[in-house]
This record gives C-alpha cells, structure tokens and sequence, in this order.
C-alpha cells in the first residue's frame, strides 16, 4: 500500500478489522412489500468479513431497497438482517459503517472541508483527529484545491468524491457504496477503484452496488445477483475454477448422438456447421470432454476454454432487457 | 445537528428577505409614529386618547412582528424533512451513528434558536420605537414576547411534524392552512365578545382549539396592554374576549403532543 494510503488508515495494514471467518453481513428471507408491490422477496445472503463484495441486478430489482434494509433507513416487511453481528439500524453498529448514497447529495453552502468536518462530528471524531484527517482525506481524492468550495460549485463527480470521503471519514470496518463511479471520468474511476482496494487491504468490508461491471468485475471479491427482489445467483470472482466455462469447438464430422451426449458435463449446448459450443460449470471436466470428442472419430481442429464475461453472466442470469 | 441547521437557516435568502423586510417594516413603523405623534401633538388631542391611539398602533407593530416571525419560523423550516427526505441528504446523515430523534430535535433546536433572534430583535424594535417616539412603554414586553414565540414554535413543531408525513408544498399548505384557520377563528372570537353572540364564540373557540396559534397572539396583546387600554373596547387590539391560561396550557400540551408525534413518526418511517 503506498504511504500516501497507509496515513489514512490508522489500524495496519493487513492487520484484520474483524475475524476472518465472520460475517459482515448476514440476511435472511429479507422481504420488503410496499402496499401491494413487492420489492424484496426472501433475500437471503452472506457477506464475509474483508470482502468486496458486489451487489448487481437490473433496475428495479430492489438492490437499493436492500442496501436501504441494511443500513436501517427501511424497516423490512420481514425477515432478519445482522451487520457486523448486530441488527440493521444499530446506533452503535453505525459507528463502524461508511454509507456513500447514489447520486450524493448534501447541503450545498456547505465547503468541501466544513462537509467533512460535520459528517466526522457526527460519528463522533475529536476535532484533533478530524484536523488530520479531513486534509488527508481531501488529499487522496483530488479535492485540496476545491476545500473552500461550496458544494453548488461542485461538479458531479466532485460531489461523487467528497461524499465517497464522507463515508471513509471514521475508518468504518463495512462501507456500503452505491452507484461510486456513477458520473465520474476514467481517472475519477481509477481512483474509485483504487480506495476500494485500500479499504480491502486495511481489512474492511466493501458492499459495492455498481452497474459498471467491468469495474465490478476487477475491483469484487464476490458478486450476488438479484433480480425481482430475489438472489439469483452467486459468483466468486478470486478463485478461476469458479464460474462458467464456454467451449468453442470447431470439428468436422461431429455425430449427433456424440453432441447429445455433452449433457451430463455441460449446461448448454449449441452446434451450427462445423462450430459446438457448450457450456460447464468446472474446467475440471475439460479433459475428459475433449476425450470424449475425439473417441467419436471427430476431426477436431480447435478447443478453447473461454470464461464468461461477468456482462455475460450478468446477461445470461437476468436475461433479456425488458426495458425495466 | 442544531448548529449546523441553524447555520443552514442563517444563510438562507429567506431569513435576509425577512430581515430586510423587518428592518423596512420598523423604519416605515418610526416614520408613522413620529408624524403620528406630532399631528396628535398638533391638533391638543387630550393625552389619554393619544396613549390609547398610540398604544393601538404600537399594537399593529407588534402584530406585524408577530405575523413575520410566523411566516419565518414556517417557511425555513418547512422543506427540513421533506425536502431532505426527497432529496437523499437524508440518507447520508440518517446512517451515521446519531439517533433519528436526536436528528430532529437537533433541527428543531436550530430552527427555535433562529426564531429566538428573529422575535427578540423584531420585539426590540417596535418596543424601542415605542418608547423613543411616543414614550410609552410597553407593559409585560418580555412576556408578550415569549407568547408570540411560543406561538412561532407551535407553527415551526407543525411544519416539522407535517414534514414527516408530506411533500414539501402539501407541508406548507396544510401550515399555512391552519394558521389561516387559527387566524380566522381567533379574531372570529373577538367579533363573539364584542357582539355577545355565543355561537360565533363557538365556532372561534373550536377554530382554536384545531389550531391555537392566533390565541397566543391575543393572549400577547392582552398582556402588552395596559389595564386601563384593555377596558376599552374600541381598538381591533382591544382584546375584548382574551384567551384564558387554560388555552395558553392547551397551546403547549398542542406543540407537545405534536412534537412527540413528529419524532415517532420520523423514527417508525421508511427514509
């Protein structure tokens, strides 16, 4: 971690915030219903500790409402939620979470510092530590020419950074960010994604609400996905045996009853002339696919592994766009 | 949460808008008396018809205090709630480890201090001009005051309750509503006694009893006013029928009970 990063956070880094088998986040059958319209149905996920973990789902899926339920700003219908071991809402729990709303927006005659300031008395920061962290902070996201601005002075992704600095002004030990690159450049988006990573190093936990999933993909430990209000499925984005393999084969003289045979390794099949491609849950069975090919008396020409894009699997999990 | 709402009150445009209208209001309000005072002067009315006249008109300065700190204590604060809540703002405060109940009366406090200054300067001014142009003083100034900001509270715990529930603009109309109707029935009231009709007391006392606010304005005057002015019943500030104590407590357990409703409500919301 560089120096510049290793200020900020006063606890080493690599030294854990919290047990490493533990829980940040734990849920179960969460259900929100708003007079007849359900918005979260029985949403039931585990977050470990020291995590980034992202949250994706199409719009209207209910990512915010259960980013809502966990921060206690909405009462569930039903079901229970634990963050940091202690029910949603905790006052004392709040003392350990950092909250980064979509599309942040605060009082504007406020300064950039003087927002700081306010958000670091709130959770009970001594004006000493605030005196130091409030520039440091300003530091690391780009903000120090701007500290005396007034926040309607502020551009877009300007509010996006300072209130990305609010949410990190007490060092919490689980940050929930929604939408954090949302109106930000691709240097704003560096600099997003490398605070995330720092969090990650000092041990804290990152529950990352994004619709940029290439920035998920390479920042996220973990992703869920939800869709009507329901976890749909589950991806570890850190071990390469996890996830969907596809297989393009280009072979001659394929039989038909040898393709049909691909069902008990693969998830789906598809052949067009001389092209099959399938998919599998495990590159372990890769080898004995490609025996099984050539036994046929197949002339294979090519067999290549290709892993899912998350886009992919966010596309195949959710289906097709519905205009939602 | 009270300092930097009361930051947030002070810099409003509106607050200034009101300063600036009050200080106008108290120069045009000298300017009257001090012409006032020397027609008076001029034409030998006899002194105890020139106090009651000046007492009268130094009654409509307070009651344009009255009517502008009103006006100010509902039009800052009413967007506090919903306007935060519409916005978002909410959200980043509302997950910080402060209770939600803290977070209202935190705002309520900044909102009750900027009325506090804004009553007191307003009543400084007219009293002074009072004083320094006509000579009268006026009797019970401080408890008048603390009337009349009691009545700004009532209005302010109103628009902070009602922001719990609705938008910004259904807010301000539902206040300023029944401000209207506290209005209407306090002076409703007034015509009652000086009419004996028992079934327009009626209507003014149940106009009041929806909303106490304008009580406490006739309440304030009554105090203000000399013995001898209240026996006179020719005035529009005569205060021929005077709200009782018991009304006075009813105002009060009315901003209480509104104030514990406001804080249960934001507490059991969704944000």
């Amino acid at each position: 971690m560089p120096l510049r990063w290793q200020i900020l956070w006063t606890n080493a880094p690599g030294a854990p915030l919290h047990k490493a088998d533990g829980f940040a986040i734990e849920t179960q059958n969460l259900r929100k219903v708003y007079g007849k319209k359900v918005a979260v149905r029985n949403l039931s996920l585990s977050v470990r500790c020291g995590e980034i973990f992202g949250f994706l789902g199409p719009n209207g899926a209910g990512k915010s409402t259960s980013i809502k339920m966990l921060l206690g700003l909405v009462k569930p219908t039903d079901g229970q939620a634990l963050v940091l071991g202690a029910p949603s809402g905790s006052v004392e729990i709040r003392r350990k979470i950092g909250f980064l709303p979509e599309d942040f927006r605060f009082y504007t005659w406020l300064t950039a510092s003087e927002l700081l300031k306010l958000h670091g008395k709130l959770c009970g920061l001594s004006a000493l530590s605030l005196a130091e962290r409030v520039p440091a902070l300003l530091e690391l996201l780009g903000l120090t020419p701007h500290r005396e601005k007034r926040l309607r002075e502020f551009s877009k992704g300007m509010l996006q950074r300072i209130g990305l600095a609010q949410a990190l002004i007490h060092e919490p030990e689980l940050i929930f960010l929604d939408e954090p690159t949302s109106g930000l450049d691709p240097m704003g988006r560096r600099l997003v994604r490398d605070v995330i990573r720092a969090q990650r190093e000092r041990g804290a936990t990152v529950f990352l609400n994004s619709h940029l999933l290439s920035e998920v993909e390479i920042t996220c430990d973990q992703v869920a996905f939800i869709k009507q209000g329901e976890i749909v499925g589950t991806h570890d984005l850190r071990t390469e045996s996890g996830g969907e393999i596809r297989v393009v084969v280009s072979a001659q003289k394929l039989p038909a009853e040898t393709v049909a045979g691909l069902t008990r390794w693969c998830t789906s099949i598809r052949k067009e002339d001389d092209l099959l491609t399938f998919s599998t849950n495990s590159k372990e069975v890769l080898p004995e696919v490609h025996r099984y090919l050539a036994a046929s008396g197949a002339d294979i020409f090519s067999f290549t592994p290709e892993r899912l894009s998350l886009e992919e699997l966010f596309l195949k999990i959710m289906g097709e766009d519905r205009g939602l | 949460m009270a300092d930097v709402t009361f930051r947030e009150a002070t810099r409003r445009k509106i607050v200034w808008a009101a300063l600036l209208a009050g200080g106008a209001f108290l120069t045009l309000f000298a300017a009257a008396m001090h012409f006032q005072a020397k027609d008076l002067a001029r034409y030998n009315v006899p002194p105890f018809i020139r106090y009651q006249v000046q007492s009268s008109i130094l009654q409509v300065g307070f009651y344009a205090a009255d009517v502008l700190a009103v006006l100010l204590a509902i039009l800052t604060s009413v967007d506090t709630i919903s306007g935060e809540i519409a916005s978002g703002t909410i959200h980043a405060i509302a997950t910080k480890p402060v209770s939600r109940w803290q977070i209202l009366i935190g705002k309520w406090i900044g909102f009750a201090g900027m009325v506090a200054v804004y009553v007191a300067l307003m009543f400084a001014g007219v009293g002074m001009v009072g004083r320094v142009v006509t000579g009268i003083v006026t009797p019970r100034i401080f408890l008048g005051g603390a009337l009349v900001y009691l009545e700004c509270l009532l209005a302010l715990t109103m628009t902070v309750m009602c922001g719990t529930w609705f938008s910004t603009l259904t807010n301000g109309v539902i206040v300023i509503g029944l401000h209207g109707i506290a209005f209407i029935g306090g002076w409703i009231e007034q015509i009652a006694a000086l009419t004996n009709s028992p079934h327009l007391a009626t209507v003014g006392i149940i106009s009041s009893l929806l909303m106490p606010s304008e009580a406490l304005w006739h309440r304030a005057s009554f105090e203000m006013q000399s013995s001898f002015a209240r026996t006179l019943q020719f005035t529009p500030f005569a205060n021929a029928s005077a709200p009782s104590v018991t009304m006075i407590g009813y105002a009060v357990a009315y901003l209480m009970i509104a104030f514990a409703t406001a804080i249960h409500h934001f507490c059991e919301r969704d944000l």
